[in-house]
């Protein structure tokens, strides 16, 4: 296989990366910050999905352009679920909330098996079929304008968590909650906003998401996964991380199913999480834990 | 008729003795010995194959106008859900008997059918398996199970028996296919067959390279620049629903189009893929288990299912779901009673010519497997899907080579 | 030996538990076929359940890939009957030492290098995915086309080769949940099972008390894996039918946990009143949908969910210790 056969798997590969990055995002700044183990992640984002497919039929408008409303709506439902539901079970076992969420993440599904039916659907924007061609380097267009989206919603998230008040506040909670309590900070509502804002970016990821793959409400569980994958192989809290951890995933299961065989790829990404569990299970860019 | 009611478990402890409680405090099933034979259709109809289970249904909802215009006797269907998942299928086949189902019908997954077929052999109700291709099905001395499917070495002959009739019609005669499969239970057996089958029917291709994928993948783009990379005239792909729109919008980004494109499973004709992609649905031909477009009773059921359904087309699934009922309408008239020994025997003599899929029509032998079903080739045209061959079922003509995407609107 | 395992049950909970055995006893006689189906389903969860406690509620490793433990028995055991026709209770022997290897494996990863709490969780998920993954590839046990055991006969009940009616499976797996009850109880009781308690409680204290705890825990999740073995073994010989899809998918994990956290974990009833109640809420929603004539896919499991929502939400211990309080019954085992 030649050059370009490479060159082609690893930039489409780089740009879902990044997308798969911003989702494995959201779960690093819940499980980093609020440290609940998120079993709904993936269920979360089929939620945005769906509802970026139901705006795309009723309005016609591109799903990056209702990427501010639907990352704002994620954020509501993220925060409600966290301030009604989720809180008293902070403090509870992880196997608890664990179980919590996988409640969550079953009503989640069946719910929209319900409303929408097994059938995938599709957002078939006008630019769904187009690629760049530069030389023997064929980009897809859908990818191309996902995984800018998703470099632009990171660095605002960047931003945010580095320069605002708020951000810095939920960070000190992760760094140090009883410091944070005694400082003063209201870490109830921290949580909540944190949760919020982890919501928001799967619902953005989920946006872009609709651009590249069908949705049906069994494909939540599968992401679920993958976010844990990807944070932990990363670093967990750290956003970077989160990228990255999305970017060697996804290039290990393409060059796993470029040289091996393709249905077997997972088992790389799965080799690889083992081995960041035992060796360095802080993740590739994470801070050693205390 | 009487059912069983199972009574809400309050005291924990308690919970086995309080079913039992119920289930002796209601009276024991009869099974009624007059009025309208009881069918119990036990079909995927949630979980991940909800979708095809209640494609299944649809073949279902057509089958009373037609069964009556037949002069065959009405059915009474009784539903149930395995829920995709062979523990649950298990139950619910259970469930179906004991609720007075006299015959069963399903299930589409092997594996649920298999814990059906048990079920239904060990309680002595026959089972008609509508679509399910694991040969050991009928490899078990079962009495009281008959398939009208073709099984996957039945299905493998035959698809390939019809690519060179295909190339035949053509007149081409391609010399290299790169073959893209599921990893799945049919996948996986039209893999292993393939090899060892080929030099049977002269086909004249090698396969260059077989990319094998997982059936949960969202994402297909590095199998497909892989199968592009091969520069083979002509595709062979075994897969479902997803994986054929995935790949198809795959083939039209990454600027490919083989001049052919031959699915030896489903997905490819299915209403979701004509719908979704357009005119880029058009040209791939599915080597499947077909109605035959010049049979009366196809005729029909056509017309009775534009009627209920007037945006779709009818597929395999319909049609196969339909001869399942009809089947048990022809015994059930021919038995003359509900009584699941007589129905069984019924079955087993079971000869009716004017059917609706491809072949000389429905009979089993002695394992209870239907070996006369044919497979068509049928392609993509306009959105609907146009049978090629077997000659005596072809109703138009070959499209060869397939259009390039990239000069489709 | 009797004595010591019932010895400080209370006269009530004693008589109880007999009620309760002798209406399972003869629950094959006066239930029909799909309720003998149900309790079947039930039981397999109980026992499943039960030894997935062991690692868990004993010695506090969570484990969601606890599908690979049955899934290996249940290959096994299959792989031996189909190609040399070996019976399932040889097939189990096998079993054992291969299952017990592979959560000594997971173990011995974990416990070295400090993998703990959702970590350990998450990697025994990476395990299971890699045997399912791995499984669908090997030709050997026939990848992902399925491995079918054949079926003989059903007339009569052969329990040396699982070949018969339900009722013989539902006796089979009856005796085995309660043989698994009667271990944990013993378990619990040894100075192993106290071992346990101190590793669960607070480990750190249990290693300055001296205890070893890595051994232990290995310990636990060995037994753990090999009991587990069984309930995949009995799968194979009553479905007649593996694929790996199915076998070690995640979500059989997550049914396998869902009866010792409803009903209570760590608890030596929890494991069988979380199964009764799983399962048994789930096909009476089924019975009810059916009898009101709502035929809505997946409405079943939202209300499912919603339940399970409930339990979780209101009753933070699970339903049976709450229940045990209420009924007056000393339950020891915590």
């Amino acid at each position: 296989m030649g050059l370009d056969v490479y060159l082609n798997v690893v930039v489409a590969v780089v740009l879902t990366g990044l997308v798969y990055g911003l989702m494995a995002l959201g779960l690093s700044v819940i499980f980093g910050v609020v440290r609940v183990v998120n079993f709904a992640h993936g269920e979360m984002m089929s939620i945005a999905m769906y509802i970026a497919v139901v705006l795309f039929a009723a309005l016609r408008l591109d799903p990056l352009v209702m990427l501010v409303p639907i990352a704002a709506a994620m954020f509501v439902f993220g925060y409600a679920l966290q301030a009604r539901l989720i809180n008293p079970f902070i403090t509870r076992p992880e196997s608890s909330q664990f179980l919590l969420l996988v409640a969550v993440a079953i009503i989640i599904v069946n719910t929209l098996l319900i409303i929408f039916g097994p059938d995938a659907q599709t957002i078939q924007t006008s630019y769904a079929y187009d690629s760049f061609q530069l030389g023997p380097l064929i980009v897809d267009a859908t990818k191309l304008y996902a995984g800018a989206a998703a470099i632009l919603v990171t660095c605002v998230l960047f931003a945010f968590f580095r320069f605002s008040p708020i951000g810095k506040a939920i960070r000190a909670c992760a760094d140090n909650y009883t410091g944070a309590l005694v400082v003063g900070l209201d870490v109830n509502r921290l949580y909540a906003l944190t949760f919020g804002i982890g919501a928001a970016c799967v619902g953005a990821a989920g946006v872009m998401m609709t651009l590249i793959v069908d949705v049906t409400p069994l494909i939540g569980p599968t992401y679920t996964l993958l976010a844990f994958v990807i944070v932990i192989t990363g670093g967990l809290g750290s956003m970077p991380g989160a990228l990255l951890g999305g970017l060697l995933i996804g290039l290990t299961e393409a060059l796993a199913g470029l040289l091996f065989v393709p249905s077997a790829k997972s088992m790389f990404a799965f080799a690889i999480l083992v081995l960041v569990l035992l060796f360095r299970p802080q993740g590739i860019l994470g801070k050693s834990a205390s | 008729m009487t059912r069983t009611r199972m009574l809400p478990n309050r005291r924990h402890l308690l919970a086995g003795a309080a079913a039992t409680a119920a289930a002796v405090a209601a009276p024991a099933i009869v099974r009624a010995q007059s009025g309208p034979l009881k069918v119990g259709v036990i079909l995927p109809r949630s979980g991940f194959e909800a979708g095809i289970g209640q494609d299944c249904q649809r073949g279902v909802d057509v089958t009373p106008a037609i069964l009556k215009s037949l002069g065959l006797p009405e059915l009474t269907i009784m539903n149930g859900d395995t829920e995709s998942n062979v523990d649950t299928a298990r139950e619910h086949a259970e469930k179906l008997i004991s609720d007075g189902a006299q015959i069963l019908m399903g299930a589409f997954d092997s594996g649920q059918t298999t814990a059906v077929a048990q079920v239904a052999e060990q309680k002595g109700i026959p089972l008609v398996i509508n679509i399910g291709s694991a040969p050991e099905i009928t490899e078990q001395g079962y009495k009281f199970v008959v398939r009208n499917f073709p099984t996957v070495p039945m299905l493998l002959n035959d698809e390939l028996a019809e690519q060179k009739d295909v190339f035949d019609i053509a007149g081409v005669a391609p010399k290299t296919a790169v073959f893209m499969h599921v990893n799945d239970l049919f996948g996986t057996g039209m893999s292993k067959g393939i090899h060892g089958l080929m030099p049977k029917y002269n086909l004249p291709y090698t396969i260059l390279d077989e990319i094998a994928y997982d059936p949960a993948a969202r994402d297909l783009s590095v199998e497909v620049t892989k199968a592009k990379a091969t520069n083979a005239e002509i595709l062979l792909v075994v897969g479902r629903l997803n994986d054929a729109m995935l790949l198809t919008r795959e083939l039209v980004k990454q600027r490919w189009t083989p001049q052919a494109i031959f699915s030896m499973g489903p997905g490819w004709y299915e209403n979701q893929y004509a719908k979704t992609l357009g005119k880029l649905s058009d040209g791939p031909i599915s080597l499947v288990p077909w109605y035959d477009p010049n049979k009366k009773l196809a005729k029909a059921l056509l017309a009775e299912f534009a009627k209920v359904f007037p945006d779709l087309n009818m597929n395999t699934n319909h049609v196969y779901t339909f001869e399942g009922l009809l089947i048990i309408a022809d015994a059930y008239k021919r038995a003359g009673s509900t009584d699941p020994k007589a129905l069984a025997e019924a079955l087993h003599a079971t000869n009716i010519v004017d059917n609706v899929s491809i072949g000389p029509g429905i009979k089993f032998d002695a394992k209870g497997q239907n070996v006369g079903l044919k497979c068509g080739a049928v392609q993509n045209r306009d959105g609907k899907q146009v049978t090629v061959a077997p000659k005596e079922a072809a109703n138009a003509k070959l499209e060869w080579p397939m259009k390039s995407y990239q000069d489709r609107a | 030996m009797i004595a010591s395992l019932v010895g400080d049950l209370s006269p009530r909970f004693a008589i109880l538990l007999l009620l309760l055995l002798a209406a399972l006893l003869i629950a094959p006689w006066v239930v029909n076929g799909y309720l003998l189906t149900v309790l079947i389903v039930i039981l397999y969860f109980a026992y499943t359940g039960q030894a997935w406690n062991i690692m868990m509620g004993f010695a506090g490793q969570l484990s969601l890939g606890h599908a690979i433990y049955a899934g290996l028995g249940a290959y096994i055991a299959a792989v031996l009957f189909t190609r040399y026709g070996i019976g399932p209770w040889l097939g189990f022997l096998a079993a054992i030492p291969v299952a017990a290897a592979c959560g000594a494996i997971i173990g011995f990863l974990a416990f070295r290098f400090g993998v703990a709490g959702v970590y350990f969780a998450i990697l025994t998920i990476a395990f299971a995915e890699f045997a399912r993954i791995g499984f669908d590839h090997f030709d050997f046990v026939n990848a992902s086309a399925g491995l079918f055991l054949p079926v003989a006969q059903y007339t009569h009940n052969d329990l040396w080769r699982l070949r018969g009616s339900p009722t013989m499976f539902y006796y089979v797996m009856l005796a085995a949940t309660v043989l698994v009850s009667i271990l944990c109880r013993s378990l619990l009781r040894c100075r192993m099972g106290y071992f346990w308690l101190a590793i669960r409680e607070d480990e750190q204290a249990a290693l300055a008390a001296g205890i070893d705890t890595f051994r232990y825990k290995m310990y636990a999740v060995m037994i753990s894996a090999a009991v587990t073995s069984f309930g995949g073994v009995f799968y194979a010989f009553f479905y007649n039918n593996l694929y790996p899809e199915n076998v070690f998918n995640v979500s059989r994990s997550i049914e396998i946990i869902l009866g010792p956290f409803i009903g209570g974990l760590g608890t030596l009833f929890g494991p069988i009143v979380g199964a009764f109640l799983v399962t048994g809420l789930a096909e009476s929603v089924t019975s009810a949908m059916t009898a009101f004539g709502v035929d809505l896919p997946g409405a079943k499991q939202v209300f499912y969910g919603i339940c399970l929502l409930l339990v979780i939400v209101a009753l933070p211990e699970g339903v049976w210790p709450p229940l045990a309080r209420r009924l007056g019954l000393t339950e020891t085992s915590r």
